[in-house]
């Protein structure tokens, strides 16, 4: 997988915008483009314009302006009905006068498969979501979670290339959404087809993507692949939004190659990478995973800025400790330590000195 | 607890006038309430033989009628009896009018037998006595069920045992005489003179040679002009009551007649329920009516039909607003709904009588199909008084009872499923047919019942509008209860229509099953 487009683009949205009422935009120069075969995350916080995508992609919403390709045909005049495309919703919209398997037939009827092969087909997709017994029954004599897997399988039962799910796990409790979770992620990869796939939890998006679009306010603010997106985040809004994340606020000091001096609103002096920065002056966000804070001199370069700290809180967590720190006036500092035998355990009002690898500390937009 | 005063209004307003209804239906104690002697006596007459009844009989029929004709009840006698037989209404009435003119038969050679006869005081005399009180009781209740009141009160005369003995019919005579004045007209019984029924009474006893005897060991108040009448019974009328009432009428001795009193003795009937469906009950078993006086099934066909029509109507002309209304950007949708609401706004006379001046011959349709040229001038449609009229203005009129309860169950119908359906490949028909209607189909069973009992129902416009050929069983109910005053047919024709719903009902139910009926989310 690769960033960026791609010539063997499958999937493509060129300089899409969407409005709905000609005056706010709620999707503002959408750029995209997914190889065959991908599982792609839609992941933003509500009303940022995820399902609006997925719906312009489905032919529900036309798009205001731009180019959405399949297949590298422009399919903005293609009624929904023609567009093959597989389409899980939030609700399952499994039609409630029709009993499961009638349910999984109707799209093959629609194609004017023959009796046999319909049959066919249907147990076979039953099967592989594990409801094969379950075909004579109606949508309401099912659990969330059955709904949820007749609704998969209702989407794929017709071989489509490209599988749309919005939200599919929201109304399932967690233990069922990580076992589905796994599920969709087999399937898809199992079966090859090319999913796109919406959420608004980012564990969900982390585990199950190949690649996680961040959606906020009508644009994309990162599409990367999970660990590059919790690993090197590149604004401040993905870094707040993915896993958990340490701010402090300051003004470039000095900028040398790839890394730089910040010199924090406190006075305090610390090494950043320079992301979203470009010269001296600027102010800037500084982002630091918990994981990532050293309170151990020996492991930190000699020449490392450090940083005093003083203890508020101290958690045990079992695999790991999670401790609270007042750094340079914020007192919503975390680090989170492996529990290993030779780990410091630190006290309450401890101080403390703390540093970082310039490479970890990310200088990010104010 | 707290639903006990609905429970109580139910009950009063709902419940109670059904089954007042469904009584009224079979009810029919003005028989034998009226004529009670007669019914009794009656029960021994074998009507196949062809032969009137027995002198016996019509001594009853002529105490019972006078004392009904007293109380203005032979009437209402005359216009229940001619339900099942016509001319019996006016042959009661004419009767009525000479029973004075019988009684007075055997009065004037009484008189001239005694004098005393003449006098009321005497007769009061003669009558009263001990241990009457049971006989007294007895024939307050018989006026207390003909009249309908309890007419009780001091009647400040009581007979006696031994003249009642003696004298049973004018025993009986004269005490009813004795209530009636006492009670109704207030005045002292002594004081008046008896009516002309006491004497026939009388008259009636003296055949009996009993009496006659008896009355030679009496010696009681007014023995002696009790012995000079038994003694001079040859200047009496020789002739029975019999033949003074077909004197009257001879109409009397057709055992037709009494085949027909006969029939309608007892205090339930099933008449009225066969009248409701053009049959009659006559002495030989039921019977079909004959061909010109079936109105009643062809009227109950038309109205099942034409309301069939119309919730048919409704359904077409009410799915797709419905669905407009389902579907529309919420602040067109909010207009639409108010001119679906408006007709509720509007009085319904002045809604059918606004169709009044659409569809008449010269009315505004026909007046835009002759301008346009659709229509000749000389062949106007004919949209009003018939058929045509009922059903175009209740639709009309009934098209929001549709509406509603389809709008409300096509708005819980997620617009997901029709996506779904079209991601799934279905074309805008098959995704609509296959998976909107479906579920829409609770709200049209809702309608459908809705406007199909209303419109069953329905009386107002097919009276304004219906002309002759387009009014329903109700304007038929309305009629007899209003203008026919037939009641009891009334209320059979109402209980059968009752029937006929719930039966339709009971086969929707089956048929769609009860459940599939949605008023809404
Ligand atoms: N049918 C619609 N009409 C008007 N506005 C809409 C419609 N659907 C969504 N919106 C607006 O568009 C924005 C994005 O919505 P949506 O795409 O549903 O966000 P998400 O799926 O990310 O929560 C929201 O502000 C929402 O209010
Ligand atoms: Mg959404």
């Amino acid at each position: 997988m690769t960033d960026g487009a791609s010539n063997d683009a499958f999937v493509e949205f060129e300089r899409v915008q969407k409005s709905y009422d000609g005056e706010t935009l709620v999707v503002k120069d959408l750029n995209l483009s997914m190889p065959k075969g991908e599982f792609l995350t839609m992941l933003g916080p509500s009303g940022s314009g995820k399902t609006t995508c997925l719906m312009m992609l489905a032919g529900f919403e036309t798009a205001t302006h731009g180019d959405i390709r399949l297949g590298g045909v422009s399919i903005n005049n293609i009624p929904p009905h023609k567009r093959g495309i597989g389409m899980v919703f939030q609700n399952y919209a499994l039609f409630p006068h029709m009993t499961i398997a009638e349910n999984l037939a109707f799209p093959l009827e629609v194609r004017k498969l023959g009796k046999a092969e319909r049959e066919q087909k249907v147990k076979r997709a039953l099967d592989m979501v594990e409801m094969g017994d379950f075909g004579g029954r109606r949508p309401a004599q099912l659990s969330g979670g059955q709904q949820q897997r007749v609704a998969l399988a209702r989407a794929l039962v017709f071989e489509p290339e490209l599988v749309l799910m919005d939200e599919p796990l929201g109304a399932l409790d967690k233990q069922l959404r990580e076992k589905m979770q796994f599920e969709i992620t087999y399937l898809a990869h199992q079966l090859g087809i090319t999913t796109v796939y919406v959420t608004h939890d980012q564990t969900e998006a982390l585990t199950m993507s190949d690649r996680v679009a961040v959606f906020d306010d009508g644009r994309i603010q990162q599409l990367a692949p999970p660990d590059k997106l919790y690993e090197t985040p590149e604004n401040s809004f993905v870094a707040q939004f993915i896993g958990e994340n340490n701010t402090l606020e300051g003004v470039v000091k000095e900028i040398k190659g790839n890394t730089c001096v910040i010199e924090l609103d406190g006075g305090e002096v610390i090494d950043a990478v320079p992301v979203n920065v470009s010269k001296v002056g600027e102010r800037t966000r500084v982002s630091i995973r918990p994981e990532r804070v050293e309170y151990n001199r020996d492991r930190l370069h000699a020449d490392a800025h450090t940083l005093k700290a003083e203890v508020l809180e101290f958690i045990y967590m079992g695999d790991i400790f999670r401790t609270r720190l007042r750094v340079a006036g914020n007192d919503e500092f975390v680090i989170k330590t492996r529990n290993a035998p030779d780990q410091v355990r630190l006290k309450r009002g401890q101080q403390i000195e703390i540093g970082w690898l310039a490479e970890d500390c990310r200088a990010l937009d104010a | 607890m707290l639903i006990a005063p609905l429970l109580l209004f139910v009950v009063v307003t709902f419940i109670v006038p059904i089954l007042s209804m469904l009584f009224r239906s079979v009810e029919n104690d003005i028989v034998p309430d009226t004529i009670p002697g007669v019914v009794t006596e009656l029960a021994e007459w074998d009507g196949s033989v062809g032969a009137p009844p027995s002198e016996q009989v019509f001594r009853y029929l002529y105490l019972d009628l006078f004392k009904a004709s007293e109380a203005k009840q032979h009437t209402r006698l005359g216009t229940r009896l001619n339900y099942e037989k016509t001319g019996l209404s006016s042959l009661l009435r004419t009767t009525g009018r000479s029973l004075d003119d019988v009684g007075e038969e055997w009065q004037d050679p009484l008189e001239d037998i005694d004098a005393n006869f003449k006098d009321g005081a005497f007769w009061y005399q003669m009558m009263s006595g001990t241990d009457g009180e049971d006989l007294l009781e007895e024939r307050r209740d018989l006026w207390a069920a003909m009249v309908g009141e309890s007419m009780a009160g001091d009647v400040g005369f009581v007979p006696s045992e031994q003249v009642a003995q003696m004298l049973p019919w004018t025993t009986r005579a004269y005490t009813d005489f004795a209530i009636w004045t006492a009670i109704e007209d207030e005045d002292s019984v002594a004081e008046e003179d008896p009516w002309e029924a006491v004497y026939g009474a009388l008259g009636m006893d003296l055949t009996n040679p009993e009496t006659v005897s008896a009355i030679q060991s009496y010696t009681g108040p007014g023995a002696d002009a009790l012995k000079a009448a038994a003694a001079n019974v040859g200047q009496l009328p020789q002739t029975g009551f019999r033949e003074a009432f077909a004197a009257e009428n001879e109409d009397w001795l057709s055992p037709d007649v009494w085949a027909t009193i006969k029939l309608y003795s007892s205090s339930m009937t099933s008449g009225y329920f066969l009248n409701a469906v053009d049959m009659q009950l006559t002495p030989d078993g039921i019977e079909q009516k004959p061909e010109n006086q079936q109105i009643y099934t062809q009227l109950f066909m038309r109205t099942l039909v034409m309301a069939l029509i119309i919730t048919a109507s409704c359904v077409v002309l009410g799915y797709p607003v419905a669905w407009l209304l389902a579907n529309l950007p919420m602040r067109t949708a909010s207009i639409l709904m108010i001119l679906v609401l408006l007709p509720f706004w509007t009085s319904l006379l002045v809604r059918t009588s606004a169709w009044k001046v659409l569809l008449q011959q010269q009315g505004v349709i026909n007046e835009i199909l002759v301008w346009l040229g659709f229509v000749n001038d000389a062949d106007r449609l004919i949209l009003m008084n018939n058929a045509t009229g009922t059903i175009i203005a209740m639709t009309h009129i009934l098209l929001p009872f549709m509406i509603l309860p389809l709008y409300s169950v096509m708005k819980t119908i997620q617009p997901s499923y029709l996506r779904a359906a079209k991601s799934l490949g279905a074309t805008n028909w098959t995704a609509f047919w296959r998976v909107y209607f479906p579920q829409s189909v609770p709200g049209i069973g809702a309608g459908s019942i809705l406007v199909f009992i209303l419109a069953i129902g329905y009386y107002i416009t097919p009276e304004i509008v219906g002309g002759t050929s387009g009014v329903f069983i109700s304007n038929r109910i309305a009629y007899h209860i209003s203008s026919s005053l037939n009641w009891g047919l009334a209320a059979a024709l109402g209980s059968i229509l009752l029937v006929v719903v719930l039966g339709l009902y009971w086969c929707y139910d089956k048929i769609v099953g009860i459940d599939n009926v949605k008023l809404g989310g």
